[in-house]
């Protein structure tokens, strides 16, 4: 017995080598597949994303047609969603304002998300003086309500006469204003307490260079962050693309979005003798925010426990 | 000398998203009253499992006892009702953890929640509750009785909340006093001082201890019977002065020759080599015969019982088997 | 062993004061003398241990040593070299030469960089190995750690607590340093585990010529590790002396009071024990005179007023008491 000593551990009967090494990336997918909840929501955002982009390919009334013959017609097997006051397909009309809507969420996500990162980063990782000015600055944005501050600079898009097909752009743009700050915030809070942890000890005292620091140490642990605020922002763009269209503020007719489609049935008649109009619209907006953020939440369990709200 | 606690064949499973984690299998204890019990083991053996299991702090759907009984004075703690229990928790057995700043709620004051108990299972009023409060904090060593009754738990060393948190677990004078890793926070002449309290609290009061820890050296000091557990299961179990003269599961005799003692220098020391099995890949077996010199064919296929060796002693090793034929 | 051995890590003098802020201006309004006025030389080959209860100072101590944290006042000499007159290139590149070794095998490896690139890549940063080499080099030392070689592409989070000290082990050692702080690399470990870490620190002087600064509380392992132990307590060094020399003829009270409360795992030893009354003070307001009199079981009057001289009272045996 007494002839085990500590070297004899060398060939320790440790568990058997896996086939596969499993990085943390993998380990969460596996937990997300496993969130019943979370799944659906995917589910149900890739359809939407589908359905919008694919879809329309499908349809005979994709021109845009105006038939008065066809006004305000209910829903039949020709039109399922039937016709609105211009005669055209409903339901074609809410694919493609989808994509826009959709395309309008993704892209300022992509925005505020590049913006807000990489300012937090610089923020969080040099702090010092840069820290100041941009936590400055984002205390700034944060301290006027978004609402009142899109209908500011929606209002003035309007006052400029802006042409309609550069106002989606416009509109993604300001979505992004106000996205970032609050993203940036986070993503400096992140980066301070990664800099305390142990790990990042370890790294000053191996002597390691400041981009490997960065780039191997830090962004990595930066990136599960990032993925749950981005999905989470793409619901909340959407939401506040279709308030701005509803309110004319925002993407304007002729090119359909959900927000302007309900404002185009916004009156008594309307609401109350031709449903088509507004339902499908408004239920794409409730279902694809929903599942957005079901999904969302689902990664936030599996990429950043820690950070339960 | 009466049983205060008798546990049989407890066990407690835990559902993991790879399998249930059996973490608590099949375990017998018994603690008689006014004795010391000390359940010794290392991460992962089920320890304070088996603790919280008399507690009734396994919670479901993350954990379940699954079977087995807890006897208390004769009653069974597993038949028992929400509110029955909760007479019983806190009043007749207390429990004092090895965190005590997490145990404590943090916006009381360190003297309600020393009167807490005592109103709720005393019935006292409030000014009697805070008077035996003022006496508590004085009975565990702490001078300025009345100053720390109207501290808040952030202002007090660990050192100190530990007290605070025996005084909690004696004020309504339990039966019996499950202690999971009490000292283990803590720094040794700190440790040393409230291992000499809990003793002496136990010679006063006549309670009963069931200690938890993975510290031999507190082991030694403190249990009149010692319990050894790994991977979920009882493998040894004696009087404390056998079993540490004469241990006989091999993890045992692992144990203690692989703790440097002060002042027996050894120019190596002995270690078991390996690590505690993975809890979800174990199979019928000896769960620690991949680590064991002695391993037999017959420890990879089949489970050992907890046979008696000696007086009190017990022991679950193919190696103490009549049948084996290498005896 | 009798040659006179080159004085590795020299440490004079050295003060770690935190600030307290308090106030809407965040003005100092005092200090913590985390560390006060330390000072001990470690030599070639020598394991110093540094040992006191939490609140001592004695991991501060290390950490101010490796510049982790900025020193108030002293002097750290590594090699001959004073490590704060160093500029920050320079600094880093002297680093591979002392490496620090975590309590938390958990937390000090990144739990998204793999075993092998968290071992190797210091060595890249330094053109200590050609790219081609590290991965050996790597392997080599996984398996001198205890580890295997297809450990090498798994992520910390596959690793029992005693393997990610292996591997954090490793991760200095491929450096090939010359010191090793080690900041309680134990007392997170089970004890079967901890007698496998234990040996395989011994191995690693014996094979290497390593010199070890291995700060811990826990006595008994101090005692089969260093040859050399030095005694903190709030932040002062209260004794050094060899190992030898400490737990035969411990002279501060405190360390007395240290030794005979670690309980020792054999029943029914009786032993002479000095309890310490009350609780460890305020490291922000430390007592007047000698900073243990407030626990003291021999204190006297001068104890309160007078701070005793940490002098050498002969046999390489320094203690800070008066009533020595």
């Amino acid at each position: 017995m007494s002839t085990i000593h500590g070297e004899g551990t060398a060939a320790l009967p440790s568990p058997k080598p896996k086939p596969v090494y499993t990085s943390l990336w993998r380990q969460s997918f596996r937990r997300l597949i496993k969130n019943k909840l979370a799944v659906l929501g995917f589910v149900v955002v890739a359809f939407m994303f589908a359905a919008c982009f694919i879809g329309p390919l499908f349809s005979p009334y994709t021109d845009n047609k105006i038939n008065m013959a066809f006004m305000n017609k209910a829903p039949s097997l020709k039109h399922w969603l039937g016709t609105d006051a211009l005669g055209r397909d409903v339901l074609t009309r809410v694919l493609q304002a989808g994509r826009i809507s959709l395309t309008v969420g993704l892209a300022s996500m992509v925005l505020s998300v590049f913006v807000g990162s990489l300012l937090g980063v610089i923020a969080g990782y040099y702090r010092g003086i840069a820290d100041q000015i941009i936590m400055r600055l984002a205390d700034l944005l944060l301290t006027i309500p978004s609402l009142p501050l899109l209908f500011i600079l929606g209002a003035l898009l309007s006052e400029w006469k802006v042409p309609t097909e550069y106002r989606m752009y416009i509109v993604m743009l300001m979505l992004s204003i106000v996205g970032w700050p609050s993203l940036a915030r986070m993503v400096r809070g992140q980066m301070l307490s990664l800099r305390e942890r142990e790990y990042m000890q370890a790294t000053v005292v191996l002597g390691l260079r400041d981009r490997r620091k960065l780039f191997n140490h830090l962004l990595p642990n930066l990136v599960p962050l990032l993925i749950v605020i981005a999905t989470l922002n793409i619901g909340g763009a959407i939401l506040y693309e279709s308030v701005l269209s509803y309110f004319g503020l925002g993407v304007m007719a002729p090119t359909p979005t959900w927000g302007n489609m309900i404002d185009a049935a916004n009156n008594m008649i309307d609401f109350q003798d031709h449903p088509w109009l507004w339902i499908p619209p408004g239920f794409s907006i409730f279902a694809t925010v929903i599942a957005i953020n079901i999904f969302g939440d689902g990664l936030r369990d599996v990429l950043d426990p820690k950070q339960k709200r | 000398m009466d049983t205060v606690l008798d546990i049989e064949h407890l066990s407690t499973h835990f559902n993991t998203e790879e399998g249930v984690v059996r973490a608590v299998d099949d375990v017998s204890l018994r603690v008689r009253q006014g004795e010391i019990v000390c359940i010794v083991g290392e991460s992962g053996s089920g320890k304070s499992i088996t603790a919280m299991s008399v507690m009734g702090l396994v919670e479901a759907p993350a954990g379940q006892v699954v079977g087995g009984s807890i006897a208390f004075r004769g009653e069974d703690l597993l038949k028992l009702g929400r509110n029955e229990l909760r007479t019983v928790r806190g009043n007749e057995i207390a429990m004092i953890f090895q965190e005590p700043m997490t145990s404590l709620n943090p916006v009381l004051r360190i003297g309600e929640q020393l009167m807490e108990p005592l109103m709720e299972h005393r019935k006292m009023s409030k000014k009697a509750a805070r008077k035996r409060a003022i006496e508590l904090i004085g009975e565990v060593g702490i001078s300025r009785a009345e100053q720390i009754a109207d501290s808040y738990p952030h202002e007090l060393s660990g050192g100190m909340l530990q007290r605070i948190m025996i005084a909690i677990a004696i004020s309504c004078d339990p039966k019996l006093l499950i202690a999971d890793e009490p000292t283990t926070a803590l720094d040794v002449t700190i440790q040393a001082q409230i291992l000499d309290m809990l003793r002496r609290f136990k010679e006063e009061s006549g309670m009963s201890i069931l200690l938890i820890t993975h510290d031999l050296g507190v082991v030694a000091e403190m249990a009149d019977y010692v319990v050894v557990m790994y991977a979920g299961k009882v493998v040894e179990e004696g009087e404390v002065v056998a079993l540490f003269e004469n241990p006989q599961h091999p993890y045992t005799q692992g144990l203690l020759k692989s703790k440097p003692i002060i002042n027996q220098r050894q120019d190596e020391l002995y270690s078991i080599p390996g690590q505690v099995p993975n809890p979800l890949e174990l199979v019928p077996s000896c769960y620690f015969h991949d680590r064991c010199a002695h391993c037999m064919d017959i420890c990879r296929t089949t489970e050992p019982a907890l046979k008696e060796t000696a007086n009190r002693q017990k022991v679950a090793c193919w190696l103490y088997e009549e049948a084996n034929p290498h005896v | 062993m009798s040659e006179p051995k080159q004085p590795l890590l020299e440490v004079n003098g050295l003060k770690k004061y935190f600030p307290i802020k308090s106030g809407l201006f965040g003005r100092t309004t005092g200090n913590v003398k985390a560390v006060d006025d330390i000072s001990f030389t470690i030599r070639q080959g020598e394991t110093f241990g540094l040992v006191g209860e939490s609140g001592s100072g004695k991991s501060t101590v290390g950490r101010t040593i490796l510049r982790l944290t900025d020193k108030t006042d002293g002097k750290v000499k590594f090699k001959g070299v004073d490590l704060y007159d160093l500029p920050p290139q320079e600094l880093r590149r002297l680093r591979p030469k002392m490496q620090l070794i975590f309590q938390d095998p958990y937390s000090s490896l990144n739990p998204r960089v793999r075993i092998g690139d968290a071992i190797g890549e210091a060595l890249l940063d330094h053109g200590l190995a050609p790219r081609e080499e590290i991965r050996d080099r790597v392997m080599e030392v996984l398996n001198a750690c205890g580890l295997s070689s297809y450990h090498i592409d798994r992520f910390p989070h596959e690793f029992s607590g005693g393997q990610r000290q292996r591997v954090g082990i490793a991760r200095a050692l491929v450096l090939n340093p010359d010191l090793i702080i080690a900041d309680e690399p134990v007392s997170a470990l089970d004890v079967s585990i901890q007698a496998q870490i234990i040996n395989l620190f011994r191995k690693m002087q014996d094979t290497q010529g390593l010199t070890y600064l291995f700060i811990s509380h826990d006595l008994s392992v101090v005692e089969h590790l260093c040859s050399h132990i030095g005694v903190m307590y709030l932040g002062s060094m209260m004794e050094t002396a060899s190992r030898d020399e400490l737990f035969r003829n411990p002279l501060h009270p405190y360390t007395r009071a240290l030794l005979s409360a670690v309980p020792i795992p054999i029943p029914k030893l009786k032993r002479e024990r000095i309890v310490l009354s009350g609780e460890l003070p305020n490291p922000a307001d430390p007592p007047s005179g000698c900073k243990f009199h407030t626990r003291c079981p021999f204190a006297v009057a001068r104890c309160r007023e007078e701070v005793p001289l940490f002098r050498n009272v002969g046999n390489d045996h320094s203690v800070a008491c008066h009533l020595v």
